[in-house]
């Protein structure tokens, strides 16, 4: 019911929207829990577990009732609380958990079984048999109960990641959070002042006090304005500060696009991280309900939120309504409601000895209310008086139990906070989270004129601390009453007086906790289930804690209250996740040939960040095989040509890098002549394989090491420990120039013939013999020649600055083409060096030794080098141990794979028998059958025994023979060309 | 002769114009690693003699557009502009990387907005001012971040990486522009 005059809303814009499909008129400025309220409609949902019919309870982000779904399909949005949703014209609203229809809910029948469904119900009842609880009893409890559900489909809409810093973050724009930041603003400092509600003010909005000689809205719109043309100053609404981190971070979740319709490119939500130097949290306080019989009947909320609903959104929530509180801030809601001419049915204040004046309504103290009547909607109370019980007749209930301080925030650092026994509420620790101070009501202080001035005194603080200096701030005449109350937290009686609406938890399940000893506070709230889901126990925590100190005998304090950890509201995943998809997922390494080879139709294949070719088909060629096996042929025959710019290429220079080479590689580097190339093996300190490459020698102190393309960032690193803390003494520089050269191999018969056609100077096997590098000039650019094989045929290496690479590939295909090559991919590069029995990451995958792969000769007895020692563990150089040997199929299948699992000819293929395992397969055109490599226990002392490869996953069996792991050209006749 | 033809690492991903921002590819001319072997204030004081620029101190740029020297990390300073002159490696290690960098610039004034996005370093203009460097993270690229100008800033990432570049900062640029 819409009053007149009333309320903040701009009552000249008219917005339509949906809620259940029905057509719903506001205005702007409503909320969506205003706007229903507005027409009349206070079924908004159902609660958790018993379906029982729900309105809404409170105005603010804690609502743990009105939980509804925004939007349809892919962009539908659950659990956002009405409270906070923002209408729109477009806007479409859908209930929860509620089948066939919110109005009628057959699910309710859950509700006619509560004596059975109490706390501990589930742990109780499904322990038997057990496999049936993830088959058969979670599935239905989970039907049964919840709140929204996700759509299922893909997110499409944009959310966003930023950061931000300042000097000072003012958490909450209410009272105190206005003249913190306009104190600190006007010393100078940067502010950020965020809060959660469209409109700052905080509880001003929905007040009708004075500040100054304003209403208290007009004051802080006017804080709003004049802070707003600050330069130093960003006010951040729709804002939530969500947590507390170490060192000055705060996370907050903005709240970029609720309130309108998609818009391109606009993100939904920004989630921020904020640094600041210090902080002020002037976060408030939420109003606390009082338990009693069927206190969750629509219509039922909290004195402060009627004031809200109707100081500003100009909206009465009942025609009659009642008000029962335990405190004066109660009598406010009933003051408030009689001077708009809203009919106010009673006040009962639960204690005695308190005096209404000047009430033109019904007062009844030392009274409680003690039952609800109504099932969708509130039909009428029942008051317990000294003198009996009594009806009366109302369709909105105004409850009042008290503040809590929101101190959540201090809690995120493992703070706990203090019981303060004069408000009957728990306030910060001081100092709880590094740089923040608590002020106003959040801090325990509730009179707005004493929160004027704590947010000054809490500014000036914050800004001695920065070195700054804060002027005298004039701090306007406001409301400065004592807040009296006594405690109540729940009304004695039968049936269900419910705690936690959100999760249907009521005082009889708290006390049916501490009858089954779960005592402590964190036991009673996971055996109940109070203070989960999106509120988090903010409107529930406090009385289902009193109640268990209650129980169990203990006071308030020595009960304590759970941990209170972020997010302070629920957080989409998609919002702190932002980006992180599709192409953001991770940064894309594209080679200088990457168009060329997509224009060929290669398929590509990704290698740590880089994308590599797989193969380039041509026409008539119907596989990716034919693809490959061409593709060797050029090597083999002709010509053939491949992008290696992906291999990590490090620099290095100074007086000591052959030391460093020496040290860090098994082999000898400092005798390499200048102009010569060294095939390398790196160890980790525990003797494992790190890493493999060549190193070629540029200059007497100058050399350039490769690397594996997935091991170039860890070879780095590993480089700089050793630099930084093994020998910081060395005069050596390292720099990475992976990205600086395009280098491309060519291998084949007619490699040197391709080459020719380009360099400056022509080549011959005397002036560029196997493993010669230096300088070249290759079509006029300067480049480097490096005469290395990967694939045992002639072959080089040339590499060009990268501005040349993409054009150097396209000649160099085109002139391996014309010689009847062409280019090849990551397929046949591996089929060619496992002919070769040439190793990559598949064979040193991190549990191989030099040992291992046959290449103990290469630690060399005549220096140390990183794990040297280590390596020479018996262990690592049994005999027995797995030992790389080629592999070779000699039964009917012919067919080998990698992966699989290798067992001696009759035994069964379990755990307990397995000799070893393959690692690398390929189908070889020249031998005409498959070949592999792999580890057999043994190794090659078995050479010729046929053993059998079963691979468990693809379900294959075949008979392979142990063979050396070089296939083709073992003699190395034809690398020397 | 057949000739190579040249290709920036940009090519044909920049200009991009989005609101109040602009990326542009810089042509930066030679990019040269210097870093020192033993003798840093030696390989400083040929830095000075022979390009007139003063070795920066970490976080700081020194020089201007066409001439310019950046900190770029441990022991290690990123010399933009002129082709090295010879006498430098004498004090130090001399590494041409004038292809292993993407260099673009961001300039406009929704620059830091976009740069908030994407870096979480505060880049606000009391603590990031004209001269100043680092080494960070953009997005999820280790980049070189310089600022040039009162709402200008030099980019650097490697040069594989430009596509992956060019799609974070317009991203970050259309949501930027979209907030209006």
């Amino acid at each position: 019911m819409r009053i007149a005059g009333k309320g903040l809303i701009d009552r000249s814009k008219a917005v339509t929207f949906r809620f259940d499909g029905r057509s719903y008129q506001g205005f702007q400025g409503d909320t969506v829990a205003s706007a229903l309220l507005a027409n009349g409609q206070k079924l908004m949902g159902r609660s958790f577990k018993y379906h029982r019919p729900r309105g809404v309870l409170t105005a603010g982000s804690e609502e743990p009732n009105a939980l509804v779904t925004v939007g349809r399909g892919a962009e539908a949005d659950p659990n956002v609380r009405a409270t906070v949703q923002e209408i729109y014209d477009g806007l479409e609203v859908r209930s929860q958990n509620a089948w066939p229809s919110l109005d009628f809910d057959v699910m309710a029948v859950n509700d006619l079984a509560a004596p059975f469904l109490g706390a501990g119900f589930y742990y109780k009842t499904f322990m038997w048999p057990a496999k049936f609880w993830e088959a058969v009893y979670e599935p239905i409890i989970r039907r049964a109960a919840g709140l929204g559900a996700l759509s299922g489909k893909h997110d499409q809409d944009r959310y966003e990641r930023a950061y931000a810093f300042c000097d000072l973050l003012v958490i909450g724009g209410g009272p105190t959070g206005l003249m913190a930041a306009l104190t600190a603003a006007r010393a100078g400092a940067d502010v950020i002042l965020a809060d959660e509600d469209a409109r700052m003010g905080g509880r001003l909005n929905a007040e009708t006090g004075v500040i100054g000689h304003q209403p208290g809205h007009a004051w802080a719109a006017d804080m709003v304005a004049e802070l707003s043309a600050m330069p130093n100053v960003r006010l951040m609404t729709r804002t939530t500060v969500t947590g507390a981190y170490d060192g000055g971070m705060y996370g907050a979740l903005e709240r970029v696009n609720h309130h309108g319709a998609r818009r391109a490119n606009l993100p939904l939500e920004t989630f921020w991280r904020i640094h600041a130097r210090r902080s002020i949290l002037a976060a408030g306080a939420l109003e606390r309900p009082v338990a009693f019989q069927n206190n969750d009947r629509p219509g039922v909320m909290t004195a402060g939120a009627v004031r809200a609903y109707l100081n500003r959104w100009g909206v009465s929530p009942g025609k009659h309504v009642t008000v029962f509180g335990n405190n004066d801030d109660a009598h406010r809601t009933a003051r408030d409601l009689a001077a708009a001419g809203v009919h106010v049915a009673a006040l009962i204040d639960s204690r005695a000895d308190v005096t209404v004046e000047g009430a033109d309504f019904p007062v009844h103290t030392g009274a409680q209310v003690c039952n609800a009547a109504g099932r969708k909607e509130l039909e009428a109370i029942t008051i317990r008086t000294a003198s009996g019980e009594q009806a009366i007749q109302t369709d909105c209930l105004a409850m009042s139990g008290g503040w809590n301080p929101t101190v959540h925030l201090t809690c995120h650092m493992n703070g706990r906070p203090r019981w303060d026994a004069g408000i009957q509420a728990f306030v910060p620790m001081p100092d709880a989270v590094p740089g923040m101070v608590a002020a106003g009501a959040c801090n325990g202080v509730f009179p707005t004129r004493a929160c004027l001035q704590a947010g000054v005194d809490a500014a000036a603080e914050a800004i001695a601390a920065l070195g700054m200096k804060a002027g005298a701030m004039d701090v306007p005449q406001a409301e400065d009453g004592a807040y009296a109350m006594e405690p109540l937290w729940a009304v004695p009686g039968k049936g269900r007086a419910w705690l936690d609406f959100q999760n249907d938890v009521s005082v009889k399940d708290v006390k049916q906790a501490a009858v089954e000893n779960f005592r402590s506070v964190e036991h009673m709230k996971r055996y109940t289930t109070q203070g989960m889901a999106t509120d988090q126990g903010k409107n529930s925590n406090v009385a289902a804690l009193a109640i268990l100190a209650d129980a169990t005998g203990r006071g308030i304090p020595e009960t304590g209250t759970t941990t209170f950890r972020p997010p302070y509201v629920p957080v989409a995943i998609a919002a702190m996740g932002a980006g992180a998809q599709g192409k953001g997922f991770a940064p894309q390494r594209f080679t200088t040939s990457h168009q060329a080879s997509t224009a060929m139709g290669a398929p590509m294949i990704e290698a740590g960040l880089w994308y590599r070719p797989s193969y380039f088909p041509r026409t008539g060629e119907s596989s990716w095989r034919q693809s490959c096996d061409r593709e060797v042929g050029h090597v083999r025959k002709t010509v053939g040509v491949c992008d290696v710019s992906t291999l990590g290429k490090i620099d290095i220079q100074g007086p000591d890098a052959a030391k460093l080479l020496d040290f860090v590689y098994t082999n000898m580097f400092s005798t390499l002549p200048v102009g010569r190339v060294r095939y390398g093996l790196m160890l980790r300190e525990d003797g494992h394989v790190m890493d493999d490459g060549t190193t070629a020698r540029l200059g007497e102190a100058h050399y350039v090491m490769t690397t594996t393309t997935a091991a170039a960032g860890q070879v780095m690193r590993h480089l700089e420990f050793v630099t930084q803390c093994l020998h910081p003494e060395w005069q050596v520089a390292f720099a990475s120039v992976t990205e600086q050269w395009a280098q491309f191999a060519v291998a084949g018969p007619k490699s040197r013939e391709l080459l020719n056609g380009l360099l400056g100077a022509e080549i011959d096997g005397e002036s560029w013999p196997f493993m010669a590098c230096g300088e070249v000039e290759v079509c006029g650019v300067q480049g480097r020649l490096f005469r290395i094989s990967f694939s045992g045929e002639h072959a080089y290496e040339v590499a060009v600055p990268a501005r040349f690479g993409a054009s150097l590939f396209d000649l160099l295909v085109s002139r391996a083409e014309a010689l009847g090559g062409g280019a090849y991919g990551m397929e046949a590069l591996n089929v060619l060096r496992i002919e070769k029995g040439f190793i990559t990451h598949s064979e040193i995958h991190g549990r191989t030794t030099a040992f291992d792969i046959g290449m103990g000769r290469m630690v060399s007895a005549r220096k140390d080098c990183i794990g040297k020692t280590l390596a020479a563990r018996p262990g690592l150089v049994e005999e027995t141990r797995e030992q790389l040997v080629g592999l070779k199929p000699v039964g009917a299948v012919r067919q080998i794979s990698a992966g699989a699992h290798l067992f001696d000819a009759g035994a069964e293929a379990v755990r307990e028998n397995d000799q070893g395992y393959i690692t690398s397969v390929g189908f070889s055109p020249d031998l005409g059958h498959m070949i592999g490599l792999g580890f057999v226990r043994g190794g090659m002392a078995r050479e010729g025994e046929v053993i059998r490869m079963v691979d468990h996953l693809r379900g294959l069996e075949a008979d392979v023979e142990i063979c050396h792991p070089v296939f083709l050209d073992r003699e190395g006749e034809r690398v020397r060309g | 002769m057949v000739e190579l033809t040249a290709k920036t690492a940009c090519d044909g991903l920049l200009p991009l114009i989005i609101g109040d921002a602009e990326l542009v590819e810089v042509a930066a001319g030679a990019l040269t690693s210097l870093a020192p072997l033993g003798d840093a204030a030696g390989l400083g004081a040929a830095l000075e003699k022979v390009h007139g620029l003063r070795w920066p101190d970490p976080l700081r740029a020194t020089g201007k557009q066409g001439l310019r020297c950046i900190w770029f990390g441990r022991g290690e300073a990123l010399l933009m502009g002129p082709v090295p002159d010879p006498a430098l490696a004498d004090h130090g290690a001399v590494v041409d990387q004038s292809d292993a960098w993407a260099v673009v610039q961001l300039k406009g004034l929704a620059a830091v907005d976009v740069l908030a996005r994407l870096v979480p370093v505060d880049l606000r203009e009391a603590s990031f001012k004209r001269g100043h460097s680092l080494r960070t993270q953009l997005y999820h690229m280790s980049a070189s971040i310089t600022k040039t100008g009162a709402d200008s800033f030099m980019i650097l990432v490697f040069r594989s990486m430009a596509a992956t570049l060019v799609h974070d900062m317009k991203t970050a640029m259309e949501a930027v522009a979209a907030r209006g």
